[in-house]
């Protein structure tokens, strides 16, 4: 197969009732940090991009939203060419330029206070980060607190951005600046807003 | 594909194209994640006048998918011509299911009111709003409107509710009485009586909130703080009524004066009308119930 024709393939079956049950997937995820979403209709991206992370894009990103790209996801010529054929958004020239970034290497990610924060008066100007993790609940345990939580949640995903409860526990003291995280494995997908705090971390 | 979801396809399934979905999803993404914030959007003309309620329209519309149940309700009723138009558009251009039954419902669109009837997780209210910023009647200048929330400037908001109790003996605000959510953001339950507000707070559903003339869209996610503004002194008070529903004998719920004749005969009943009708299958009655079913 050519690069072209992996290009185009491997979209959603169905787009406009995919994109719906993807985003109405990140948007309980959203509200309802912690929780873990299954069955999610995927895409068929080329490798390292993952079909769960794939279909996140595709839900949400278009031209208006330009998406910053791990080098383990922008080294790969295929990922760019498919992103750009079947999203249409453009490559953010920086991360901080980046509505979406997508990361298929979450250890060696770079810090999460490099990416848009938003403003003090417009904090939605702000990137969403898609992490592609191996899994949600292999990882050490994460203690989830804030709006979406009746108690507490809990959601052990791995592998993670160093040093991550600190960079969240940061992410959280910018509120209502931060960035919004969806990760993405095999198991489904979830969320943690900026609005989320991490009370403790289980080794 | 089935012929079902094959026939909706022909045309932008729920009336928006894509990429105004793709727009107003993200918007209700960031909202979710910064409770009680006014995100804008670039909102869209759709098929009714602003006072329709096309903010509420394009977040259903942007939110709802074919497995969907939908309830519409205009000042507690099913069957007023705003919300009747509404879910008739629903059917038409999403093929959903409606429903006038709260508990049956997945989206819930209204205009002025909270349901009676605790919602359930996985529901998601959304709300019509005319006008978004709490503070607007206070400082007509978005810019500084915007400064406000983000230094959580707050205090001419107290100084106006203040200036009620030193004028009424208590706070007059009634309806779209001012919310903070979470601690955070003051924000405008719309037009909503303060009756509804304590529903507001904690609710297990997922509240979003769609205002087309003013380009804004805001959410409290579920298990949310909701604090209607008050002083220590003069605590938030819910209003009551002194009688109960003429229908099925209700308290503690929001009740409507109707009118039954012209020598000034007049009755009290729910304003929730999916709730009275339960009620009064389950065999509740009001003191005119008899009477009602007579006629
Ligand atoms: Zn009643």
């Amino acid at each position: 197969m050519t690069l072209d024709s992996i290009a185009i393939e491997g979209g959603f079956q169905n787009p406009v009732f995919d994109a719906q049950t993807i985003f109405r997937a990140v948007m309980q995820a959203m509200a309802e940090p912690g929780t873990i979403h299954k069955g999610i209709a995927l895409a068929k991206p080329p490798a390292p991009l993952t079909p769960e992370a794939a279909a996140v894009a595709l839900a949400l990103c278009d031209q208006d939203t330009p998406i910053w790209l791990d080098p383990a996801l922008a080294g790969d010529e295929a990922v760019r060419a498919w992103l750009a054929f079947h999203t249409g958004a453009p490559l953010a020239n920086t991360p901080a330029d980046a509505h979406f970034i997508l990361a298929a290497d979450p250890e060696h990610l770079i810090g999460l206070e490099n990416f848009a924060q938003g403003s003090q008066e417009y904090p939605d100007r702000s990137a969403t980060l898609v992490l592609q993790v191996n899994d949600l609940s292999g990882g050490e345990e994460l203690v989830l607190d804030g709006p979406g939580i009746e108690n507490e949640a809990r959601l052990a995903p791995r592998p993670m951005p160093r040093h991550f409860t600190r960079q969240w526990a940061q992410n959280h003291a910018r509120f209502p600046r931060g960035i919004d995280l969806i990760l993405v494995s095999r198991e489904g997908l979830a969320a943690l807003p900026r609005s989320t705090r991490i009370t403790s971390q289980e080794a | 594909m089935n012929a079902h979801t094959d026939n909706i396809a022909q045309y932008n399934f729920a009336y928006l194209d894509e990429q105004t979905k793709r727009m107003i999803r993200r918007a209700i993404l960031k909202a979710i994640a910064i409770p009680g914030y006014q995100v804008p959007f670039a909102s869209r003309e759709m098929p009714m006048p602003y006072g329709w309620g096309t903010g509420g329209v394009q977040v259903t519309a942007s939110v709802i998918g074919t497995d969907d149940v939908l309830k519409v309700i205009d000042q507690g009723a099913d069957d007023t011509t705003n919300a009747v138009s509404i879910r008739a558009f629903f059917q038409k251009v999403a093929n959903v299911e409606v429903t006038t039954h709260t508990a049956d419902a997945t989206i819930i669109q209204t205009r002025h009111r909270i349901p009676e009837e605790p919602l359930n997780a996985g529901q998601v209210l959304v709300y019509q709003v005319p006008i978004p910023e709490p503070l607007r009647f206070l400082e007509p200048r978005e810019t500084e409107t915007r400064k406000m929330h983000a230094l959580e400037e707050y205090g001419l908001m107290h100084v106006k509710l203040y200036e009620d109790i030193a004028q009424h003996g208590h706070i007059a605000t009634t309806f779209a009485y001012p919310v903070k959510v979470e601690g955070r953001y003051v924000m405008d339950p719309s037009p909503t009586p303060k009756f509804d507000n304590p529903k507001m707070h904690m609710s297990k559903a997922l509240q979003l909130f769609g205002a087309g003339r003013e380009k804004r869209i805001y959410a409290v996610p579920p298990y949310t703080r909701v604090e209607s503004l008050d002083f220590e002194d003069h605590p938030f008070e819910v209003q009551t009524f002194d009688e109960p529903c003429a229908l099925c004998g209700g308290t503690d719920v929001y009740l409507d004066e109707v009118v039954l004749d012209d020598r000034g005969g007049r009755m009290f009943v729910c304003s929730d009308t999916d709730n009275c009708e339960a009620r009064r299958a389950e065999g509740h009655r009001g003191h005119l119930s008899g009477e009602e079913a007579a006629t």
